[in-house]
C-alpha cells in the first residue's frame, strides 16, 4: 500500500516536472537558449485559466485554451524582449533577463490578482475512489494521462507538421535551415511559445491540488530545471521521464524513509546519476564540428 | 547678544510643547501581502480599534498614537530590514510583531540591541519570549507554543480519546517549536506517537506524509501549518479518503482556509483566544461595534477574521498603553519595567491581573483558549452552530 501510494503520487508530481522540463527541451535544442523563469509561465496558466473561469464563470475548456493563448503570447514576448536581443548579439545576458522577466510577471500578478492564494476546485475532478486499497483522485490519475498525451503531442507535431518540421530543422542546423528557407527567428519564437504553453498547461493541471498564487511555480521551476538537466536537456523523452523518475523517488524516499530526508537524497541523487553521466540520463553529448 | 538669548528662549518655548505633543510611534512589522495578507490586516484591525479609543481619551502622557507599518512578506531578511528602520528611523517606542515565528524570533536581536520593547500579538513560538536575554525587551499578548502543545494533547485525549497521535507540521522554526512542546507534553502523560513527519509550505501533495502516519496507525492527527500548508494537508487526507480528526494550532485561521482546503475544511478543530460568536461581556460588544462603526466590510461576528489577529492585538495595545504609563516616558528600558507595574484591566480576552512579571513575559494561559472549526466561512466554536 505504502509503495503504490507513493507511485500515484510521484507519477502525478513526476509528469509536472515532466511538462516543464520539456518547455526547457523545446526552446533549448532550437536555440540553445532557455526561459529560467519557467516557473512563473506555469503560475500564468493556473492564474489566467483562474481568472477566466472563477471570476468571469466561463465554461473551463474555453477558460483553459484561452489561457494557454495567452501564454503562448507571452512565451513569444519571453522570447523578444528578454532572450533574442542578447542572443543576437552572442551575449548570455538572457540567462539573468529571463529570470528578471519572470520576476517582473510574478509581481505583476500579485499587485493584479490579489495577495491571497486562492482555491480552484473543478468539481468534476474532485471524486476520489479506491484502487488496490488506497484512495485514488480522478485528477491524480488525469495529470500523468495529460502530462504524457502532451509530450506525445509534441513528438507527433515535430515530425509530421510542416512548422514540426522547420523547427526539427532549425535544431540540426541553424544556418542550413535558413538556407532552405525556413524562417529561424520565427522558428525559435515558436518554440518559446510552445515551451510557455507546456508550463501553462502543467500550472492548470496541478491548480486543484495546489491552490493559485504568485509564486506557485517557483518551487516548480527549480525542480524542473534539475529535471532537464538530469533527463539530458536535448532528448525530449528523456526529460520527460527523468520528470517521472524525479517525481517518484521523490514520493518514494518521502513515504519509505520519512520526509526530513526528501530534499537531501532527492538531490544528492542527482548529483550522482550527473556526475556518473555528464550528459544526463537519457542525452548525447554534443558534437561540435570545427 | 542679549536680543538672540531672547530670540532662543522663545524658540525653545514655541518648540516644547511642540515636541511634547508629537505622537507616540508604534511600529508593525507583519504578512501584510501573500498568504497570511487578512492576519496582518486583523492585527492592523486590533491596533487601529485601540488606538482610536486611547487617542479619543486623550492619549497617554498628554500624547497621542500614532500607527506605522510594514510588510515582512513573511520572510525573516524582509522583517529584520522593516523592523531596523522602524526602530532606528522612526523611532518607535513599541514594536509589535507579527504572526511568523521565524520572523519574530530573526527581530529579537535587534529589540535588546536598541533596548527597545517588542509585542508579540501572534507569533506562537516558544523561544520568541524564552529567548534566554538578559534583560528580556519582549512580551507577549497570544497563544505560547509549549502551551498550546499540552492543550491539543488535552483536547484531543478528552474528545477523540487519543492514545497514538500523528504528527504533521510544517518544516520550519515554527513546526520545530512545536515537535518540541508536542513530544513534552506527550511524554508527561506517558504518550508514544506514531509518527512525526515535516512537510514543506510549497508541497503540492503530502499524501506521502499521511500515508507513513496511516500505515502507523495514527488514530488522531496534531497539525502545524499556516493556512496554504494545512489546507494541503486537507486535501491530501480528501485523496486518500481518510477520515481522521485532525486537532491544529491556529493556522488555518489565517485565511480562507475553507475556499483552500474544500469541504473537509469543518473537521479541522484549531485553538484560539478570542471568538466574537455567542455571550459577549460589554467590552466584547463595544469593540464589535466599534469595528462595524469603522469597516464597512464587518457587518456582523462573523466578519471579524481571524479573531484573534483582532482581540489580541487589541489587548496588547492597551497593555503597552498601561506601560508607558507607568514608564511616564517613552524610553525603552522604562516601558520594559513599566510592562511589569501592570496591576488589573478589563481586557477583551479577560480580566489581566499583572499579565507580566519578569518570569512570565506571556500574558495568555490554557485556561484562556477557545476551540473552533470553520462552518463555512466563518470561525465558530466547537459545536456551536451559525
Amino acid at each position: 500500500m505504502l509503495v503504490t501510494s507513493a507511485l500515484i503520487t510521484g507519477l502525478g508530481l513526476g509528469s509536472m516536472y515532466g511538462l516543464l522540463a520539456l518547455g526547457f527541451h523545446v526552446t533549448y535544442a532550437v536555440s540553445a537558449t532557455v526561459n529560467f523563469a519557467q516557473g512563473s509561465s506555469m503560475m500564468l496558466g493556473a492564474v489566467f485559466a483562474y481568472g477566466f473561469a472563477v471570476r468571469l464563470g466561463w465554461p473551463l475548456p474555453l477558460a483553459a485554451a484561452l489561457a494557454l493563448a495567452l501564454c503562448a503570447a507571452y512565451g513569444a514576448l519571453v522570447e523578444l524582449v528578454a532572450v533574442r536581443p542578447f542572443a543576437r548579439r552572442g551575449s548570455n545576458a538572457w540567462l539573468m533577463a529571463t529570470v528578471a522577466l519572470g520576476i517582473v510577471a510574478d509581481n505583476a500578478v500579485l499587485f493584479t490578482f490579489g495577495k491571497e492564494p486562492r482555491g480552484f476546485s473543478m468539481p468534476w475532478a474532485a471524486g476520489s475512489f479506491e484502487l488496490f486499497g488506497i484512495g485514488i483522485s480522478k485528477l491524480q490519475l488525469l495529470i500523468p494521462v495529460a502530462g504524457l498525451a502532451l509530450a506525445g503531442a509534441l513528438h507527433f507535431f515535430s515530425r509530421n507538421s510542416r512548422s514540426g518540421k522547420a523547427m526539427l530543422a532549425v535544431v540540426q542546423n541553424q544556418e542550413a535551415a535558413r538556407l532552405m528557407g525556413i524562417n529561424v527567428p520565427v522558428a525559435i519564437c515558436a518554440a518559446y511559445a510552445l515551451s510557455t504553453v507546456f508550463a501553462g498547461a502543467a500550472g492548470i493541471l496541478i491548480a486543484p491540488l495546489f491552490n493559485v498564487h504568485s509564486d506557485m511555480g517557483t518551487v516548480f521551476g527549480l525542480k524542473a530545471f534539475a529535471v532537464a538537466i538530469l533527463g539530458g536537456i536535448t532528448s525530449a523523452w528523456g526529460v520527460m521521464l527523468a520528470g517521472l523518475l524525479f517525481g517518484v523517488t521523490e514520493a518514494l524516499i518521502t513515504t519509505l524513509l520519512g520526509s526530513t530526508y526528501t530534499q537531501i537524497l532527492s538531490f544528492l541523487l542527482v548529483i550522482v546519476a550527473l556526475a556518473a553521466m555528464p550528459n544526463g540520463l537519457f542525452g548525447r553529448a554534443e558534437v561540435k564540428k570545427v | 547678544m542679549i536680543r538672540r538669548r531672547t530670540f532662543l528662549a522663545l524658540a525653545l518655548s514655541l518648540a516644547l510643547p511642540a515636541a511634547a505633543q508629537e505622537p507616540i510611534r508604534i511600529g508593525l512589522v507583519t504578512a501584510l501581502s501573500g498568504q497570511s495578507a487578512r492576519a496582518g490586516e486583523a492585527i492592523t484591525r486590533g491596533l487601529t480599534i485601540a488606538i482610536d479609543e486611547l487617542n479619543a481619551a486623550g492619549g497617554v502622557l498628554g500624547r497621542k498614537f500614532e500607527l506605522l507599518r510594514r510588510d515582512d512578506e513573511a520572510t525573516p531578511a524582509k522583517g529584520v530590514i522593516a523592523a531596523r528602520e522602524l526602530v532606528f528611523k522612526e523611532k518607535v517606542a513599541v514594536l509589535f510583531g507579527g504572526l511568523d515565528t521565524p520572523v519574530s524570533i530573526a527581530i529579537v536581536p535587534i529589540m535588546t540591541e536598541a533596548k527597545v520593547p517588542f509585542m508579540g500579538p501572534w507569533a506562537a513560538g516558544t523561544p520568541i519570549t524564552k529567548n534566554g536575554t538578559n534583560p528580556n525587551y519582549v512580551f507577549r499578548v497570544s497563544a505560547v507554543d509549549e502551551i498550546v502543545d499540552r492543550a491539543m494533547l488535552q483536547y484531543a485525549q478528552k474528545n477523540f480519546s487519543t492514545k497514538k497521535p500523528g504528527l504533521i507540521l510544517v518544516n520550519n522554526p515554527w513546526g520545530e517549536s512545536n515537535e518540541k512542546g508536542l513530544r513534552a507534553a506527550m511524554d508527561a502523560k506517558g504518550v508514544k506517537p506514531a509518527g512525526i513527519e515535516k512537510f514543506e509550505g510549497n508541497d503540492v501533495d503530502v499524501v506521502p506524509q499521511l500515508t507513513r502516519l496511516k500505515a502507523a496507525g495514527a488514530d488522531t492527527l496534531f497539525l502545524v501549518g499556516n493556512v496554504g500548508p494545512s489546507a494541503q494537508v486537507v486535501k491530501s487526507l480528501d485523496r486518500m479518503g481518510w477520515k481522521v480528526p485532525i486537532v491544529s494550532h491556529w493556522g488555518p485561521a489565517g485565511g480562507r482556509f475553507t475556499e483552500l482546503a474544500g469541504p473537509s475544511a469543518p473537521s479541522v478543530h484549531f485553538v484560539q483566544t478570542y471568538s466574537f460568536f455567542g455571550d459577549q461581556r460589554p467590552i466584547g460588544a463595544k469593540v464589535l461595534k466599534m469595528l462595524m462603526a469603522k469597516y464597512s466590510d464587518i457587518k456582523g461576528a462573523g466578519d471579524v477574521t481571524p479573531a484573534v489577529g483582532v482581540a489580541n492585538a487589541y489587548d496588547a495595545m492597551h497593555l503597552v498603553a498601561l506601560a508607558i504609563s507607568n514608564a511616564s516616558s517613552t524610553d525603552g528600558p522604562k516601558i520594559r519595567e513599566g510592562f511589569y507595574r501592570i496591576g488589573s484591566h478589563e481586557g477583551l480576552i479577560k480580566r489581566y491581573n499583572k499579565p507580566f512579571t519578569p518570569d512570565n513575559h506571556d500574558a495568555i494561559n490554557e485556561n484562556d483558549y477557545v476551540w473552533t472549526q470553520f462552518i463555512d466561512h466563518q470561525i465558530l466554536p466547537v459545536g456551536m452552530k451559525k
